[in-house]
């Protein structure tokens, strides 16, 4: 590591300079991401930058923990770059505070792009009040990791659809190791289980006139199917920073159903033993009757509203929306792609385990698109851990959680009194 | 040109940095805590408005806010004495006449407060691991069951203490040994003379030629403590059940977090008054003991 440090010193002085050293007439991008995503975005520029001899990329990378402040501390300064990637759940807040260029009119003259291929539920999640703010870039949701081998043991050999399934399954898996052995990993520490549950519910949680709608009867089932995991003892009260290492457990048979995203195939073909290669299996998360909706998440390319080269910036997001580019980059990071064609290339059909992440994708569906659904979310974390370890009801927790709401929202609520246009 | 303009002049550059980052900043802040500033006032001026003292009065109907000043006087009342008594009986030890290798001592001791305090929480928690914990381990050998330290909201708060106290009270121990290294040996050979044990020594030479020290370093804890903020953020993100949380980290998460800065701003003021309160009383003591 420390020896790297120079040479990558050297690499970024060498950039800079390459940046200004550009000859006239060329005009160089800003573009900022995150993660993984930003590590190998480098490898597919060069084609980019050969196709548009006009134009330079310069990629800044921001670490995902430090992004959501860098953004809004940039908006705040008017440093914005010329585009960015954004998960997708930033993208009302953002558009409140003006900071993106609406896409539409782009779109609809794009030769190369078009919504239809694009997965319903991910795309409404760049749409804010009838204008697109974003183009997804790859998309996630949460959905069910189990292990094939444990569910054989008691006697299933399909993955359970229904909550009611899941429950048998859970029970038969915990029967003779109470305590010692649990069904079903759902850290207290994450909202996202239980927001997958709740977004399978019709209410929506946040209504339209910006008030809390937790004390629907869709969430309030939610919660208790969430909560009775833990009363029932299939799943333990642990919250992940308690888990030494996921997969490890997981290997072990700690649990045999996991809730998690598309990054952790991966991780899970890197991570467990190679004797259980062929045991585990992903598959749609269940619904109360049947397969049901998930969280639609993911990252959407945008362009800045104080960007100077809109028209450059939308010829990036339209290279990197090419199916054949897409595949490329899910080969590069894992990542699932965003549109329809890109999935039907054979990288993406020969892997089992992305097939149930295409089936989810079709019924994925947005969060509410309020700005301050972040913190929302976070409360929803926060008192579903309190009826978790039973302090509070099922209901009261319901109740609890929608009076929180409603005071997170009471200043939105109080500018669409005023007639303003939020 | 007198003389007091000529000192003037030279204590301006000073004067001149002091209220631009702190007087300016500072009252900015006041002005900002008696608004609703949040991300609707950064996308539009317009959005915000003068709400006088709703966010103290919100802010002090509050659940959390009580809850996290629970845990925050809770890790100070707790903290504080532990690591002033930790402070001094490292100092004792260092500094007694028997001790060998005193500067190996002194630097081992004073370690943990010059370590990364991200580094050595990731060893604690390590350390404080449930199942594969060094210190699980070793209570299992006396027999007593596993406990979850970090993720039992009853533990987690003791956890952090002991993992604060560990990393603090080398400084403090610093100043007490430079402290006990001031008082005359011949006052102990007097006290030794009138028939002082030990402990008589300890109770009336030590202690109160400690006293000025002791006070000047129970504010400097007390204000730190105060301020817990970096141990919960690393160990346990405010959690579980947010038996960490405490009131920095409220703050933390209200300005950078939601970009609630007028709620943040106003949680500024109440920590800053309470920190103040705290040490106008503890001054005032002191002095009624001294008087």
């Amino acid at each position: 590591m420390r020896r790297a440090l120079p040479a990558s010193l050297v690499a970024w002085l060498l950039l800079a300079l390459a940046a200004c050293g550009a000859p006239q007439g060329q005009t160089v991008l800003r573009f900022w991401a995150m993660g993984s995503e930003s590590e190998v975005l480098a490898q597919l520029l060069p084609e980019f930058e050969r196709q548009h001899p006009g134009i330079r990329v310069k990629i800044e990378q921001l670490p995902w923990t430090a992004a959501h402040e860098k953004l809004l501390t940039a908006v705040a300064g008017d440093s914005t770059p010329d585009l960015c990637q954004l998960g997708n759940t930033w993208i009302p807040e953002l558009a409140a505070l003006h900071a993106l260029a609406p896409l539409d009119e782009r779109l609809a003259a794009s030769k190369t792009l078009s919504r239809a291929d694009y997965f319903q539920g991910i795309w409404d999640t760049n749409v804010i009040g009838e204008r697109t703010y974003g183009i997804p870039w790859y998309v996630d949701t949460r959905l069910l990791f189990y292990r094939k081998d444990l569910l054989a043991e008691v006697g299933y050999s399909a993955p359970p659809r229904t909550w009611a399934q899941l429950t048998a399954v859970l029970a038969a898996r915990v029967k003779d190791g109470k305590g010692e052995r649990y069904g079903i990993l759902l850290p207290l520490n994450e909202w996202e289980p239980l927001l997958a549950l709740a977004i399978q519910q019709p209410e929506p949680m946040v209504t339209a006139d910006a008030r809390g709608n937790f004390t629907s009867a869709g969430f309030e089932r939610a919660l208790g199917f969430y909560s009775s995991m833990f009363e029932s003892g299939y799943a333990p009260l642990v919250s992940a920073s308690q888990i030494a290492n996921v997969w490890t457990e997981f290997g072990r048979g700690y649990f045999s159903f996991y809730i998690s995203g598309p990054w952790n195939i991966g991780e899970f073909n890197r991570r467990l033993p190679q004797e259980l290669a062929g045991s585990w299996e992903t598959a749609p998360l269940p619904g109360p009757d049947g397969p049901a909706a998930s969280v639609a998440g993911g990252a959407s390319l945008a362009v800045f509203r104080r960007s100077q080269h809109p028209a450059e910036a939308w010829q990036l997001i339209e290279y990197l929306s090419q199916p054949d580019v897409q595949v490329r980059f899910h080969e590069l990071t894992g990542d699932m792609p965003a549109r329809r064609s890109a999935w039907d290339a054979p990288a993406i059909t020969a892997d089992s385990h992305a097939r149930a992440f295409r089936e989810q994708m079709e019924r994925a569906r947005a969060t509410p698109k309020v700005p301050e659904w972040e913190q929302i979310v976070n409360e929803m974390r926060i008192v579903a851990e309190l009826v978790a370890r039973r302090q509070l009801s099922v209901h009261a927790g319901a109740v609890e959680l929608n009076r929180r709401a409603d005071r997170i929202l009471a200043k939105r609520r109080a500018l669409l009194a005023e007639g303003v246009r939020l | 040109m007198t003389r007091g303009t000529v000192g003037l002049l030279f204590a301006l550059p000073a004067l001149t940095v002091i209220a631009l980052f702190f007087f300016v900043p500072v009252f900015a802040a006041l002005a900002l805590s008696v608004t609703d500033f949040d991300i609707y006032a950064l996308a539009d001026y317009h959005n915000l408005r003068f709400v006088g003292l709703r966010n103290y009065l919100e802010l002090l109907s509050n659940p959390l806010f009580w809850r996290a000043l629970g845990n925050t006087l809770y890790f100070t009342a707790a903290g504080v004495p532990l690591s002033l008594c930790a402070s001094v009986g490292a100092a004792l030890l260092v500094n007694a006449r028997v001790a060998r290798w005193k500067g190996v001592m002194r630097t081992a001791l004073f370690a943990p407060v010059v370590t990364t305090l991200v580094g050595v929480a990731v060893i604690w928690k390590y350390l404080l691991h449930t199942r594969y914990g060094l210190i699980n381990y070793g209570l299992g050998k006396l027999g007593v069951a596993p406990i979850d330290w970090l993720g039992d909201p009853s533990f987690a708060m003791p956890s952090i203490i002991l993992f604060s106290v560990w990393k603090n009270f080398g400084y403090n121990m610093v100043i007490v040994l430079a402290a006990l290294q001031n008082i005359p040996d011949d006052l102990y050979e007097a006290a030794s003379l009138d028939g002082a044990g030990a402990w008589q020594q300890f109770r009336h030479v030590t202690l109160p030629m400690l006293g000025p020290t002791l006070l000047f370093v129970s504010i400097m804890t007390i204000a730190g403590y105060f301020q817990l903020f970096a141990e919960p953020y690393v160990m346990t993100q405010g959690g579980p059940a947010q038996s960490t949380l405490s009131v920095l980290y409220l703050l933390y998460e209200d300005g950078f977090k939601w970009w609630n800065l007028g709620k943040a701003s106003a949680v500024a003021f109440v920590l800053f008054l309470m920190m103040f309160a705290v040490t106008a009383l503890q001054m005032r003591l002191s002095r009624s003991v001294a008087a």
